[in-house]
């Protein structure tokens, strides 16, 4: 799966969840932040891209994804290992 | 020192607002309805109270997503109270009302019922992670507080008094109380509840505390009447803005009523049956009369409890007379729940603020479904059309619980 369709995919998750606009969803953007993504919604935004990319993005790891290029990368990766 | 109500709200199965809530009630409507859903099929009981308008109707989604139904509701009557009191913004500071001096008191009588039961089919069905990290928040008794609290910025503190059916009304009471000893100079205070689901429907039901009359569901309420046989679960919210009237003058409120005092007592004689004789309900009635300052001939209402359980009914009339004396023969009374149905938690809240419109508009609200009075209630009880009141006066409102709570709340016209 290509950077852009994940981003495309976590954009529609992060907008279903906390409502941020999808066009405001870019690499750069740190979640709490830029964002206003709080720690239960961020949660529920690993759980669903667990669902959707069919990775797995155990704690330790969500802790490190500060931006949407970080979540971005480690499910390109995790998606690659799987 | 003096509380006044200032602002009412509510979403209730007769309406989204008070004013529909209100005209309902006038036309003696009633919110009753068969629950046709899959969920529904099997249990012995298969009529209920829904809201007349869904809370993700008028609610932002991203807003409503993270919050338990009865939240919802919550924040929907909330924010409705608080418009009516007349605060232009939503939150307490740019509204002009000092946050640390707000306060919040919402009841539930069960909580997050119906985010515990969902939760727990996410549990068992995918597993532990997937269960919603919202969940401990959603289904927390509390939650509705916390959630008009955040709505409103409210920093004097944030409370759930829980008592069954008696809890919106115990909110009330507390609110009152906050008032009165200074910890807040506004403060508003109601209750909710949302559990119109499979568990508790059979819970009641396994009670036999609730109306089987599936046929005739908006027959099924009836307060009073020979042929009642239970109560019918209602669901939504109503809450109050409460303040002192210093503050209510200093900012050129339009005053509803002032909520004169409070009475709450405890049966401690069974955790579900009424005391037959209803004499811990009348000394709720005779505490609230104390504090307010009010002689039975006062009294020119009565907003009763009457849920439409055969003994409950009785045990309240017997209640009035205890404590009215003969004055309890010719107080026009009226029972709310035989339009809405029994909202729980919420029924205290809703009922007071019904309460509150009676003295403010000077008409009692018919109870629907009387046809035949049971003779041993012996009370005038409002039925078929409105009733005017004289101008001035008080009244009451009871709310009873599981667990023996009784708690009394008087009003009295402005």
């Amino acid at each position: 799966m290509s950077q852009q369709e994940i981003l495309a995919g976590l954009a529609q998750i992060v907008n279903e969840i906390a409502g941020v606009p999808v066009g405001d969803i870019t690499l750069d953007k740190n979640f709490v932040d830029d964002l206003d993504v709080d720690s239960l919604s961020m949660v529920e935004i690993a759980t669903a891209a667990e669902d959707q990319f069919g990775v797995r993005i155990p704690d330790e790891d969500l802790k490190d994804l500060k931006t949407v290029g970080d979540a971005v990368s480690y499910i390109e990766k995790a998606g690659v290992a799987a | 020192m003096s509380v006044v109500v200032t602002g009412l709200g509510a979403t209730t199965p007769l309406g989204g607002d008070v004013a529909s809530t209100w005209d309902g009630l006038l036309a003696a409507r009633s919110g009753v309805r068969r629950l046709d859903e899959e969920w529904a099929a099997d249990l012995p009981v298969r009529i209920a109270a829904r809201v007349a308008v869904e809370p993700t109707e008028v609610l932002d989604r991203v807003e409503a997503r993270t919050l338990d139904r009865s939240q919802q509701f919550a924040l929907v009557a909330a924010r409705e109270a608080w418009a009516d009191a007349g605060f232009a913004a939503r939150s307490a500071g740019d509204a002009g009302v000092d946050p640390e001096r707000l306060a919040v008191v919402v009841a539930s009588g069960i909580g997050g019922v119906l985010t515990l039961l969902a939760q727990y089919d996410v549990l068992r069905e995918r597993g532990a992670r997937r269960v919603s990290p919202h969940t401990v928040p959603m289904l927390m008794p509390n939650g509705p507080a916390a959630t008009v609290g955040l709505a409103l910025t409210a920093r004097a503190g944030v409370h759930t008094p829980v008592s069954a059916c008696a809890s919106g009304a115990e909110a009330i009471a507390l609110a009152l109380d906050l008032l009165r000893a200074g910890r807040a100079e506004v403060v508003v205070a109601g209750g909710t509840e949302a559990a119109i689901a499979s568990l508790p429907i059979a819970g009641f039901a396994a009670m036999r505390a609730l109306s089987t009359r599936e046929d005739q569901p908006d027959a099924a309420s009836r307060p009073y009447d020979k042929a009642r046989d239970g109560f019918v679960l209602g669901e939504g919210a109503a809450v109050l803005v409460l303040e002192t009237r210093e503050h209510a003058h200093r900012r050129g409120a339009r005053i509803y009523a002032e909520l004169a005092g409070a009475g709450i007592s405890a049966d401690a004689h069974h955790v579900a049956a009424p005391q037959p004789t209803g004499a811990g309900a009348a000394r709720a009635l005779a505490l609230a009369m104390r504090d307010a300052g009010l002689q039975s001939s006062d009294v020119v209402h009565v907003n009763a409890h009457a849920t439409s359980t055969p003994l409950g009914d009785v045990a309240e009339a017997k209640a009035l007379r205890t404590a009215l004396g003969d004055a309890a023969n010719t107080i026009p009374v009226t029972a709310t729940k035989s339009c809405t149905g029994h909202l729980l938690g919420a029924a205290g809240a809703l009922e007071a603020a019904v309460t509150v419109l009676s003295l403010h508009h000077g008409v009692v609200p018919p109870t629907r479904n009387l046809d035949d009075p049971d003779d041993e209630i012996g009370l005038d009880v409002v039925r078929f059309e409105p009733r005017a009141l004289a101008p001035g006066g008080a009244a009451l409102s009871n709310s009873f619980g599981f667990g023996g709570h009784n708690v009394t709340l008087a009003v009295k016209a402005v």
